[in-house]
């Protein structure tokens, strides 16, 4: 049994620890070092024989030390093998392998004995390496996006491995790109309109949301529940069936091109989840407060305005993001409606440029952080309103 | 009294309602109804256009004679295809001006030119020609002339509206289109994406309901991809996966994994050998079901991590003492208690992945064998521009969604019945 758990124990580190340092040679290698293998046959054996070594020390050295004997061994190897590269590279293979030696820190014999010692080791490494995965995997096209917006087309070309930023250039040269798009490409016009329009359609749909909200929650009249359910069931209805009708009676109102037009259909799109979003809310206010008011002699108008407004101010800021978010990133209906550059959305801009082949793909990734830093900036800093807007409203995308 | 207040209620519930049910109406729930109405039309993207009867009006000054002035109007039927009946025009004239030629068809009364055209057929043109003097033989002022715009109306068909109906579309959309590779993408990419989104949200949630350094942190992470634009990561994946100087081709030639770059979104098969059985998988499908997953697992991520969250701290502390293993903690209790969840994400995600545009248009345009039915219905109504073969396949997705929702709905039912 100890066998078997000490085994695999040296197994899934080994793996872990590979992973660990392929990934910090990718980033390397985009940073434009010349690194041709990951040496994974190396990497298997200086790994195997890490966790049998620190399972065989045991307590007799202090984990710090062992940690930094470990650590130097290993990039000692490491940089014996591969050629000479800068010492940013060994100091980080030297952090990752005092990581992985702390991390590893609290397997011993005794603890490889106990039941289900393998799962709970197999599970604590999994998690390790998810956090690790994910991140990777979810960061990694940002972090490209980021980078090529600061590359020349030239560079790209040369070595399209080569992804370091050179921050000694002058700064007009460092955010060619981003001036790029806002002098040729207007992009500065674009972020306007994007703005007017998602703005805009926050509070149409505010003004059209709160009274038809506040009357599915509280009020009773005829063909309630039909409302209350046929606004999910509109809800999931797509976009896609919408486009060709809308097409045809947009181009024969000449509402197409314009920003009234797009203005209409986001606030008919996101009108259903807000209502939603907002009833749900509305409900939770005691009704003690509007029936004193209704006592006092307020009018509907006024207990709206008065009462229900200033205590659910939570709720409707919730929804004014969660709708700013669909709004700015909608593309459909803006691919469709606008085929006048002088009227486009950012998302429509930057479709457009990407339709010229000859667009140098740093300005198109320009356009992308343009586009995405808003939205990621809103969403970072007003996460908790959001995330209980992303789960009431549960189905946009 | 009662019943006044009980009635009050429901006057001002149907007043706060009224606009956001109107305007909804108007945009989600018309446009479905018209669809049905124009897919079983002939309808083309050209003959959308109202045609309209136009005038160009050009004013020139005859030499030597300051007084008199000529005006030509340029008319023409703006459509190609349709004709225009019972033309009338109308222009203005300052209040002196005298009518040096009366065309038959018009009249000059109190200062203004009106005339009846009759019928203008397709692509009709005329040159017509007015001359006029002033009365008192003082100089004719020739911007004020052109600033004045002579008025025109006419009668025609609206395509839309008159009642020739087809079943040719629906023919096309059954028969000629290649339906049932069409339904069979578009349930690859729906089923798998679904299912892999799924899985991914299950692994997330699980990871990050453990307690460890930056957790906060990694659940924000872990919703960037939701959050984001689709433009800008559609673009910014195409460059990664690009076969000629993308990143990820680049790096699997550098690290010698293989020898060609793969043309990960432009390549409709790869031949993939496993146990000496040859597959052919659809590569460029599978990139774009790859890009989904990613796009869409936070979603399922964050509704399990609710989920998970709930569930009482007992039921585990129980299962300790009981010696199971964290398998069995993951199969015994966590899994039946994010069932139904699961369930419900499946149905919506399910539901949603079937309508996805944006993302399979941006990445490949529906190109080397991701043509899905919403791709299909863009691609018959703009690219072909046959707007009624695009709403035949919109009503198809809409007859298809119906029956996931009659069968979702039933099922809803059913577990409610059961608890």
């Amino acid at each position: 049994m100890r066998t078997k758990n000490t085994i695999i124990y040296s197994l899934i580190s080994t793996f872990f620890l590979i992973f660990l340092i392929s990934i910090w040679k990718i980033l390397a290698t985009l940073q434009g070092l010349n690194i041709n293998s990951f040496n994974i046959e190396v990497l298997f054996i200086l790994g195997i024989l890490i966790s049998l070594a620190h399972l065989g020390i045991g307590n007799r050295i202090k984990l710090i030390y062992k940690s930094i004997i470990f650590s130097s061994v290993f990039v000692f190897c490491d940089g014996y093998l591969i050629q000479k590269l800068p010492i940013w590279y060994n100091v980080g293979v030297f952090l990752i392998l005092y990581f992985f030696s702390y991390k590893i820190g609290k397997y011993s014999f005794i603890v490889l004995k106990e039941e289900h010692s393998t799962q709970v080791i197999l599970f604590e490494f999994l998690t390790l390496f998810g956090i690790l995965f994910f991140s990777f995997v979810i960061l990694f096209p940002f972090y490209m996006m980021l980078v090529t917006s600061f590359k020349t087309q030239i560079a790209l070309l040369v070595n399209p491995l080569d992804f370091s930023i050179n921050f000694g250039q002058d700064i007009k040269d460092l955010f060619k790109s981003y001036f790029v798009i806002f002098k040729s490409y207007k992009f500065g016009k674009y972020i306007l309109t994007s703005t007017i329009v998602s703005v805009g359609t926050v509070i149409i749909t505010l003004l059209f949301a709160i009274p038809a909200a506040y009357a599915v929650a509280r009020l009773n009249f005829f063909g309630k529940t039909f409302l209350s359910t046929s606004i999910l069931i509109i809800y999931m209805f797509p976009a896609i069936v919408l486009v060709i009708p809308l097409y045809t009676i947009f181009s024969q109102l000449g509402l197409r091109n314009s920003i009234e037009g797009l203005l209409i259909v986001y606030t008919a799109t996101t009108l259903p989840v807000a209502i939603y979003m907002l009833q749900g809310y509305f409900k939770s206010i005691p009704k003690e407060l509007e029936e004193a008011a209704i006592l006092d002699k307020l009018s509907w108008f006024g207990i709206i305005t008065k009462i229900i407004i200033p205590l659910s101010i939570p709720a409707i800021s919730s929804v004014a993001l969660y709708v700013f978010m669909i709004a700015w990133n909608e593309f459909l209906f803006s691919l469709m409606f606008l085929d006048n550059p002088n009227t486009f959305t950012l998302s429509r801009a930057i479709q457009y440029l990407s339709g010229d082949a000859e667009t140098p793909r740093q300005y198109l990734m320009a356009g992308s952080v343009v586009v995405t830093l808003p939205v990621l900036f809103i969403f970072v800093y007003f996460e908790k309103y959001l995330v209980s807007g992303l789960t009431a409203g549960s189905v946009k995308g | 009294m009662n019943d006044t207040l009980a009635n009050t209620e429901k006057k001002t519930a149907y007043i706060l309602t009224l606009p956001a049910v109107l305007l909804v109406f108007a945009i989600i729930l018309f446009p479905i109804f018209a669809n049905v109405w124009i897919s079983f039309k002939e309808v083309e993207l050209k003959d959308i256009r109202i045609p309209e009867p136009r005038a160009k009006k050009i004013v020139k000054s005859i030499s030597n004679e300051p007084s008199k002035i000529k005006i030509l109007y340029k008319l023409r039927n703006s459509s190609l295809l349709q004709e225009i009946r019972d033309v009338s025009f109308k222009d203005n004239f300052p209040k002196n001006f005298e009518i040096e030629n009366l065309d038959s068809r018009c009249e000059y009364i109190k200062s203004s030119l009106k005339c009846e055209f009759g019928n203008w057929p397709a692509k009709y043109k005329e040159n017509f020609q007015v001359i006029f003097s002033t009365k008192d033989g003082s100089k004719i002022d020739k911007k004020s002339l052109k600033s004045i715009k002579p008025k025109l109306d006419g009668k025609s068909d609206n395509i839309l509206l008159n009642t020739n109906f087809t079943l040719k579309n629906f023919k096309k959309v059954l028969f000629e289109n290649e339906f049932v590779d069409l339904l069979l993408t578009t349930f690859y990419y729906t089923f798998f994406g679904t299912v892999g989104s799924i899985i991914f949200g299950i692994l997330t949630a699980q990871m990050v309901n453990q307690k460890f350094y930056g957790r906060t942190f990694m659940r924000s992470v872990l919703l960037f991809p939701y959050v984001a634009p689709v433009v800008a990561l559609a673009y910014t994946w195409e460059l990664l996966l690009d076969p000629n100087s993308g990143t990820l081709n680049s790096l699997l030639l550098n690290y010698q994994i293989i020898e060609t770059p793969i043309n990960l979104l432009g390549q409709k098969y790869i031949e993939i050998g496993i146990f000496g059985f040859d597959f052919k998988l659809r590569l460029a499908l599978t990139t774009v079901i790859m890009f989904e997953i990613w796009r869409y697992f936070p979603l399922a991520f964050l509704f399990i991590l609710a989920r998970l969250q709930a569930i009482p701290k007992e039921l585990y502390e129980a299962a300790d003492v009981d010696g199971a293993s964290p398998l069995q903690k993951f199969f015994n209790i966590t899994l039946p208690q994010i069932m139904a969840v699961i369930s419900i994400l499946f149905m919506i995600r399910f539901i949603w992945n079937f309508n996805k545009f944006e993302d399979v248009f941006l990445l490949t345009g529906g190109a080397s064998g991701t043509r899905t039915l919403p791709i299909n219905v863009y691609q018959q109504g703009f690219a072909i521009s046959d707007i009624g073969m695009g709403s035949a396949v919109s009503i198809v997705i809409v007859l298809l969604l119906l029956m996931f929702m009659f069968f979702y709905f039933r099922l809803l039912g059913k577990r409610v019945d059961e608890n």
